[in-house]
C-alpha cells in the first residue's frame, strides 16, 4: 500500500543565475499535516509556487497520488487550475481574496472546477444547471459555517477583517475539494487568540483527511500541529524529521541563528 | 466651517486665481496687433479670469468637501436600489420605461427615431463590451474592430452575393467572435496597460486593411446601396424602414440585456469577475484562464458583430472613416461613465453619452466643450460610474443537514 500523496525528487527552480530551489527531494505522506520551515527568502514561497503549477522547475520531477492505490499523476508541465482539479489546493501568504465578490461569492469560486454549466447553461437556466448552482451555494455556504464566517455571507470580502480574510481563502481553497491543502502562512498577523483559533481548524481540516502542507514562521504552531517537519534554507533542503528532532538539529538552529 | 479654515480656503483660492492669471497671461491679456503694430493690453480679461478662477477654486473645494467629510471614496450602493428598494416599485417602472421605448417612435418624430435608434445600438455595443472590460477586466481599446468586422461582413456578403441581413447577422456576429478569438490568443498573458496597447493596435489594422485593401473593401470609397433589413419580402418605404430598424434595435437591447443579466450571475460570470479581481488567485482555485479570457473576448465581438450588420443595414453605406478610435473611445466611455460590470449603468451611460451631444446642438460650438465639463465633473464626484455595480445576495434557506 502506498502511503504517500506527494513525491517530490530533484526539484529545481532558477531565475536568471539565481537557484531559488536546488534539487529538492522531499515526500508528503496521506493525511499527516507537514510544515515546510526556513528563513526569509529561504525558497519556500517559491516550492508552494513550483507545486501549484506558478513557476515552471526548471528540473525534477512532481508526482502526486490522488489516492491510496490511485496512479501516480505528475504535476510538472500542468497547468494551475489542472492542478487544482486534481486535488490540489493553495492559500497565499499576502491574501489573495476577490475583494469585489461577495464572501459566498469568493468560496462559489473555488467550487468552479467541480462544477460544469456551459454558456448555453447559463442561457437557459435549464434544470440541470439549477440544480448545480443550488449544490454550489449549498456546499459553499456549509464551508462558509465551518470555517466560522456564516455570519458574512453577503459582505464584500475585501471589507472583512483580516483574520477572517484568512479563514475565507482556506474557506476558497476547501471548496475545491482538495486532497492535498498547501498553506502558506495561515497564521501570519494574528494575533494569539486568532492564531489558536487557526490551529484549531487546520487541526479539524486534517482529521477529515486532508493532508496538510504549511509554510509558517510560528514554531508554537508548527511544532504542536504537525507531524513532519521540512527545513529549507537557500533552496536546499538541510533537515527534515519530527518536531523534537528538528528543534535539537545543528543545521537548523545554524540556519536560523547564523552561528 | 470655522473661521480660520474659511480664511485658510479663501487664501488658497486667491493663490489658484493668481496662479491661473500668470498662466493665461500672454494668451488672455497681450495681444499684438501686427497691422498696427501697437500691443493691446486687456487689463479687463485679466480681472475676469482672476475672478473666474477665484470663484470656481473655491467651489470646487467646497463641494468636495461637502462631499466626502473625511472619508475616502465609499463602494456605494447601486443608485437602482437607493431610488427603488421595493421591487414592485422597480418592475413598475420598468414596463413604464418599456412602454415608453415602444411607444417612443409614435410620439417623436422621424429624426428623434433614428437619433434614438443609435442610442440603442450604442446600448449594445456597451453591453457587449461590458463583457470584456466590465466584467473580466480586460482593457480593451481596440472594441470598434468587431463592429467592422460585421459591419464589412454584411457589407460585402451583401454586394457580391446579395445575401440578406437575416441570413448575414448570426454570421457577422460569429466572424466578429472568430476575430475576438483571434485577437484573445495573442493577449492572453497580457494584462492592464500592456493588453490596452496591443488592442489599441489590433483596431488600427483592421481600420487600415479596410482602408488600403481596395479590392477587398474597396477602400476608403466605401461600400454603397447595402440592403436594408427584409421584412417578409416587403418592400419598405423610408419611414417604414426606420420604424422598422427602431423596433428590430429595441429588440436586441432586450435580448442583450437577458443575456448578459443571466451571464453575470452564471458561473462563467462569476470567473470572469474573479478574473479581473484576481488573476493568479483565479488561476489557483481552477479556473481556466485561457478559456475564461478567450469566451469574453467572443463574446463581447459577438455583440459587435451584430450590431455592425445592423449599423451597416441602417445606413446603407459604410466605409472604415465610421470605424476610427474615437468609435472605440466612446464605446469605452459609455462602460466607464454608466459604471463598469453594471447593466443598467452602461444603458444609462449609453443613453448620456449619445444623446447628450445629440441635445447639446443648442449650445452649438460649445457642445463639445459642455460635453468634456460633464464627463470630467462625471468621473470627479462618480469615479465608480453612474451606477456602481451591486453583486447579488444570497439568501440561504435550505439549512444544510447537521452531519455534513
Amino acid at each position: 500500500m502506498n502511503t504517500t500523496i506527494l513525491k517530490i525528487s530533484g526539484l529545481s527552480v532558477s531565475f536568471g543565475g539565481i537557484l531559488a530551489l536546488d534539487n529538492l527531494d522531499l515526500d508528503i505522506k496521506q493525511k499527516e499535516i507537514a510544515a515546510v520551515i526556513g528563513p526569509n527568502g529561504a525558497g519556500k514561497t517559491t516550492f508552494f509556487n513550483c507545486l501549484t503549477g506558478l513557476y515552471a522547475p526548471s528540473a525534477g520531477e512532481i508526482l502526486f497520488y490522488p489516492g491510496r492505490d490511485a496512479e501516480a499523476v505528475s504535476l510538472k508541465g500542468m497547468k494551475p487550475h489542472q492542478i487544482t482539479e486534481k486535488g490540489v489546493a493553495r492559500t497565499f501568504q499576502n491574501i489573495r481574496l476577490f475583494p469585489g465578490m461577495t464572501t459566498l461569492e469568493n468560496v462559489m469560486i473555488g467550487r468552479h472546477c467541480r462544477s460544469r454549466a456551459s454558456i448555453l447553461g447559463a442561457l437557459f437556466r435549464n434544470a440541470a444547471t439549477r440544480r448545480e448552482e443550488q449544490e454550489i451555494i449549498d456546499t459553499s455556504y456549509t464551508i462558509l459555517e465551518r470555517v466560522g464566517l456564516a455570519g458574512y455571507v453577503n459582505e464584500l470580502a475585501g471589507n472583512l477583517p483580516y483574520g477572517a480574510q484568512r479563514r475565507l481563502e482556506m474557506a476558497r481553497a476547501l471548496a475545491a475539494e482538495p486532497l492535498l491543502l498547501l498553506l502558506d502562512e495561515p497564521a501570519a498577523g494574528m494575533n494569539p487568540q486568532e492564531t489558536l483559533n487557526i490551529m484549531e481548524l487546520i487541526g479539524e481540516i486534517a482529521a477529515d483527511g486532508l493532508t496538510i502542507l504549511l509554510i509558517e514562521h510560528d514554531m508554537k504552531l508548527v511544532m504542536s500541529l504537525c507531524q513532519r517537519i521540512f527545513v529549507i534554507d537557500y533552496g536546499r533542503k538541510i533537515a527534515q524529521g519530527s518536531p523534537g528532532e528538528i528543534r535539537s538539529n545543528p543545521d537548523v538552529i545554524k540556519a536560523y541563528l547564523g552561528a | 466651517m470655522p473661521a480660520c479654515r474659511l480664511y485658510q480656503e479663501l487664501k488658497r483660492s486667491l493663490l489658484v486665481a493668481l496662479w491661473f492669471i500668470f498662466l493665461t497671461f500672454p494668451l488672455m491679456v497681450v495681444k499684438v496687433d501686427l497691422v498696427e503694430r501697437v500691443v493691446h493690453w486687456r487689463w479687463k480679461n485679466m480681472l475676469f479670469v482672476g475672478l473666474a478662477g477665484f470663484f470656481f477654486s473655491f467651489l470646487g473645494r467646497w463641494i468636495m468637501q461637502r462631499k466626502n467629510p473625511g472619508k475616502a471614496l465609499g463602494k456605494g450602493t447601486a443608485w437602482s436600489l437607493r431610488f427603488c428598494p421595493d421591487p414592485k416599485i422597480r418592475k413598475i417602472l420598468i414596463v413604464l420605461l418599456l412602454c415608453l421605448a415602444v411607444a417612443f417612435p409614435q410620439i417623436f418624430s422621424s429624426y428623434q427615431t433614428t437619433i434614438m435608434t443609435t442610442a440603442l445600438m450604442y446600448v449594445v455595443l456597451g453591453l457587449g463590451l461590458n463583457i470584456v472590460v466590465g466584467m473580466a477586466g480586460l482593457l480593451d481599446l481596440g472594441y470598434v474592430a468587431f463592429y467592422a468586422v460585421g459591419a464589412y461582413s454584411y457589407a460585402l456578403l451583401n454586394y457580391h452575393f446579395h445575401w440578406g441581413f437575416w441570413t448575414v447577422l448570426p454570421i457577422g456576429g460569429l466572424i466578429a467572435a472568430l476575430f475576438g478569438v483571434l485577437l484573445g490568443f495573442p493577449v492572453l498573458r497580457l494584462r492592464g496597460d500592456y493588453l490596452a496597447i496591443v488592442t489599441l493596435g489590433f483596431g488600427e489594422i483592421i481600420r487600415l486593411i479596410l482602408e488600403n485593401w481596395g479590392e477587398f473593401s474597396q477602400g476608403p470609397s466605401g461600400i454603397s446601396n447595402i440592403s436594408r433589413p427584409g421584412f417578409f419580402g416587403l418592400e419598405l418605404s423610408l419611414d417604414a424602414a426606420i420604424l422598422y430598424i427602431y423596433y428590430l434595435m429595441l429588440a436586441f437591447v432586450l435580448v442583450a440585456i437577458f443575456i448578459v443579466g443571466r451571464l453575470q450571475h452564471s458561473r462563467l460570470g462569476r470567473a470572469w469577475i474573479a478574473l479581473r479581481e484576481d488573476e493568479i488567485a483565479c488561476e489557483a482555485m481552477g479556473i481556466d484562464k485561457t478559456k475564461t479570457k478567450l469566451t469574453a473576448f467572443a463574446l463581447g465581438a459577438f455583440w459587435a458583430g451584430i450590431i455592425g450588420v445592423v449599423f451597416a443595414a441602417k445606413t446603407t453605406f459604410i466605409n472604415p472613416a465610421s470605424f476610427t478610435f474615437l468609435e472605440s473611445a466612446i464605446i469605452l466611455s459609455i462602460v466607464v461613465l454608466g459604471g463598469m460590470g453594471s447593466i443598467f449603468g452602461v444603458i444609462l451611460g449609453a443613453f448620456i453619452l449619445i444623446l447628450l451631444p445629440e441635445y447639446l446642438r443648442a449650445l452649438a460650438q460649445y457642445r463639445m466643450l459642455a460635453f468634456g465639463i460633464l464627463l470630467v465633473l462625471l468621473m470627479v464626484f462618480r469615479p465608480q460610474g453612474l451606477i456602481a455595480p451591486g453583486r447579488r445576495a444570497y439568501f440561504i434557506t435550505k439549512k444544510p443537514d447537521p452531519e455534513t
